[in-house]
């Protein structure tokens, strides 16, 4: 990759509203003519990112270069790039041709004259009428609208609505078109239509193409490279090839296309044991590490019983055109299977995958850690913007409480806990979590849920962001309100200071 | 017998008939007879053979266009800084702006009247000036409510877009904001224009009879019994509103293209 191939960089770009941070150090370089897609869900900052890069929105710091300069706090109206919105947003007062010809009739071309002195000198000037007649028809052209010129925006349908915004984007010849949404107004059959001829104007304009979108199959069909960000943060950058085959972690195998996902264990060299068994892999972690395991459903073969690896039982089946979706139980977890060939629901069959179809990766989360808690004068944790009720003994082996809620150690001492800084943890599975919003001592919304065969695993974030990580067995649904409470005993504390000080 | 629908149309229907649509052949009947009921063009002819019944006229409209003007130029950013989530986070402030329409006609534009001479404005030396300021005082609510509501439902992208093309904020006012509240402004204009045009009590009081409107002109006549002559100005009146309503039709149409404003 040579530098002054690179048109467009971000670099620790953040953003934030009233105080939530919507994008968080984001870093990335677009290559010049590529096909670069944000993937995303509904607001991860994907939206907040291109449209920071358009310059409707300024980041709160960071830098983006264009070009190797630097146009973070430069207007839009001053920078070479143009957007194609969600919802169009045509002008509904001008025709198409007036639409198309609105960046045009603004804009200023530089040209080279000969002054009186006879030196050369370089003025701008308005482009004339034949030249941006000519650059509309040819704009019309390339989206298929050339007996439009006329019309009133508002009689077009969504399709030709569309055609007109990117007609009006790629008309004033930008160097990066941006395109947020484009399609997500269409119907699917307009949409794959859409998708084609976007991928198609894109090589022949040889204009890089920044795009977002929140539908994968969008995503993998028509980027040369792909941005899957998550909550403000990149998760991974890669071709679709790479990012379906390698996902880095168990939110981008989720995301993208269907996935299993399970909690392994590495048991020894490039072997992982999952689904009750032990399987060769061609990863490797250290032994005895807890990893997550994603396979492809069109990756897992099925074989009748006793031939395979594992055993399972066929307990659904969806005919999806091309192949059968089979939901199997291998004891409690669920597998999921892509397969041509039918096989009816009940039948008793067995698994194999291929070692290098075995996708391992490292847990992101292993349990809900809290650096910053303290203990307050009723002996009760505070963390994540609630107190808890916990074992304060645990803190000291042997400890005990005296009747004024003193601690007191085996050897005799008296100390008063309030404001000692502990380290809390709480394994996930040990959150409770209830729609009774009375319940809880704290409540929360679900911003991310992730099935791993036979439980979800939910990250549940608080209004002050902090974050719980609950597994459980229950389906919920994503941006649930939740109340969180969790059982005194299940708090682990460590001490974070030196308990001398509090000595009484 | 089954009920019909449209049978809840008739007490509207009765209504218009008595009130509307009655009255104008009144109106009609008497501009074109003399006192003795008989049939004549005399009116028409009197009223433009006197150049004052013009001038009156001629007034009137250079009153009513200044106020339309005056306030859709004080009404227009307003509206757009109240429509701004940003400066008016509840409905507080237009509140403020409406409330004035809540306090008796009557009692509003006298008070105005001895605020402005308390103030040094006399309404007698300063009649013209004092019937514009109440005048503006009192229809820039009309011109804020028609105009909020339209930039209310504005979509932000199109101001996005227009930037994203190049255009900078003065420009993006003039062809992106300004055309595209258009229904707004229409309505506004045609809500101040025309009952500016028949108004006479706020040039009355704060006039002290100086500045003759139209309306009060009507007025006179009726008042000294001479409802022939009175009724062909109102017939009069009653024409160039619609010639105006008319013209206002043609820059009303919205993105759908159907009629948003309200007359």
């Amino acid at each position: 990759m040579e530098k002054n191939d690179v048109i467009l960089e971000l670099i620790n770009v953040n953003k934030s509203f009233d105080g939530s941070i919507v994008v968080e150090n984001l870093n990335l370089s677009v290559q010049k003519g590529e096909f670069v897609t944000f993937l995303g869900p509904s607001g991860c900052g994907k939206t907040t990112t291109l449209r920071m890069i358009a310059g409707l929105e300024m980041p709160d710091s960071g830098q983006i270069l264009l070009n190797g300069m630097d146009i973070a706090q430069l207007p839009p109206h001053k920078r070479p790039l143009n957007t194609v919105f969600q919802r169009y947003a045509l002008f509904p007062h001008l025709d198409v041709y007036d639409n198309i010809a609105f960046g045009l009739k603004l804009k200023k071309v530089s040209y080279q004259t000969t002054n009186k002195q006879g030196n050369v000198i370089t003025k701008t000037r308005k482009y004339t009428k034949d030249e941006i007649d000519a650059k509309v028809k040819k704009a019309l052209k390339i989206v298929d609208l050339e007996s439009f010129e006329c019309r009133n925006v508002t009689t077009l349908s969504g399709g030709q609505q569309q055609r007109v915004a990117i007609a009006r984007a790629i008309v004033n010849e930008p160097e990066i078109l941006l395109l947020d949404e484009p399609l997500g107004a269409l119907d699917l059959k307009m949409r794959k239509e859409m998708q084609l001829e976007l991928k198609e104007m894109h090589k022949k304009l040889g204009i890089t193409f920044i795009y977002v979108t929140h539908d994968q199959e969008e995503a993998l069909t028509m980027s040369d490279r792909i941005v899957v960000i998550e909550d403000g943060v990149i998760q991974q950058i890669g071709t679709p090839l790479d990012i379906y085959n390698e996902p880095a972690n168990a939110f981008v195998a989720d995301f993208i296309g269907e996935s299993n996902i399970y909690v392994g264990t590495m048991i020894g060299p490039q072997k992982v044991r999952f689904l009750g068994t032990t399987w060769d892999c061609v990863d490797d972690f250290e032994i005895n590490e807890k990893v997550d395991v994603v396979v492809r459903p069109e990756d897992i073969i099925i074989h009748s019983p006793n031939e395979g690896k594992v055993k399972a039982k066929i307990v659904n089946k969806i005919f999806k055109g091309i192949h059968y979706q089979f939901t199997a139980m291998v004891g409690n977890n669920e597998v999921l299977i892509q397969s041509t060939v039918d096989h009816p629901v009940g039948q008793d069959i067995s698994l194999t995958i291929e070692p290098d179809l075995i996708q391992i990766m490292k847990r992101e989360y292993t349990a809900n850690i809290y650096e910053d808690a303290y203990i307050n004068k009723n002996n009760e944790v505070v963390f994540a913007g609630a107190s808890w009720a916990c074992d304060v003994t645990q803190l000291v082996e042997g400890a005990t409480l005296d009747e004024k809620g003193y601690f007191i150690t085996p050897n005799g001492k008296k100390y008063d806990l309030d404001d000692i800084d502990v380290i809390a943890t709480i394994d996930m599975k040990d959150i409770e979590i209830s729609d009774n919003l009375e319940e809880g001592n704290i409540t929360g919304q679900i911003i991310q849920m992730v099935w791993k065969g036979d439980h979800y695993q939910l990250i549940i974030r608080t209004e002050d962001e902090e974050d719980f990580i609950v597994d459980t067995e229950w389906t919920w649904n994503e941006s649930d309100t939740v109340s969180i409470s969790i059982d005194s005993s299940k708090i682990k504390l460590k001490l974070k200071a030196d308990l001398s000080k509090y000595e009484i | 017998m089954k009920f019909k629908r449209k049978y809840l149309s008739f007490p509207y229907v009765l209504f218009l008939i008595c009130f509307i649509i009655i009255p104008v052949f009144f109106i009609i009947y008497y501009a074109f007879t003399n006192k003795g009921g008989a049939f004549t063009f005399d009116n028409l002819l009197k009223f433009f053979s006197d150049s004052t019944n013009v001038n009156v006229l001629l007034i009137s409209f250079v009153y009513a266009i200044l106020n339309t003007v005056i306030c859709l130029l004080i009404g227009y950013p307003l509206a757009m800084i109240l429509a701004n989530k940003n400066y008016n986070r509840s409905s507080v402030m237009v509140m403020l702006f409406v409330m004035p329409m809540w306090i008796n006609f009557i009692i509003r534009t006298s008070a105005t009247r001895d605020v402005l001479n308390w103030i040094g404005i006399s309404t007698g030396a300063n009649s013209g000036l004092t019937t514009m300021i109440g005048l503006v005082y009192n229809y820039l609510p009309f011109v804020i409510l028609p105009l909020y509501s339209t930039m209310l439902k504005m979509d932000k992208s199109q101001i996005e877009a227009s930037a994203d093309l190049g255009a900078n904020r003065f420009v993006t006012f003039f062809k992106v904001i300004i055309p595209m509240t258009m229904p707004g402004i229409v309505s506004a204009a045609t809500m101040v224009f025309m009952p500016t045009l028949s108004s006479y009590v706020i040039s009355d009081i704060l006039s002290e009879y100086n500045v003759v409107l139209f309306g009060s002109y009507i007025d006179l006549y009726f008042n000294q019994a001479d409802w022939n002559f009175g009724s062909l100005m109102a017939l009069i009146m009653l024409l160039l509103i619609g010639i105006s309503v008319f013209i206002s039709r043609k820059f009303s149409k919205d993105e759908t293209g159907g009629r948003t404003s309200l007359w």
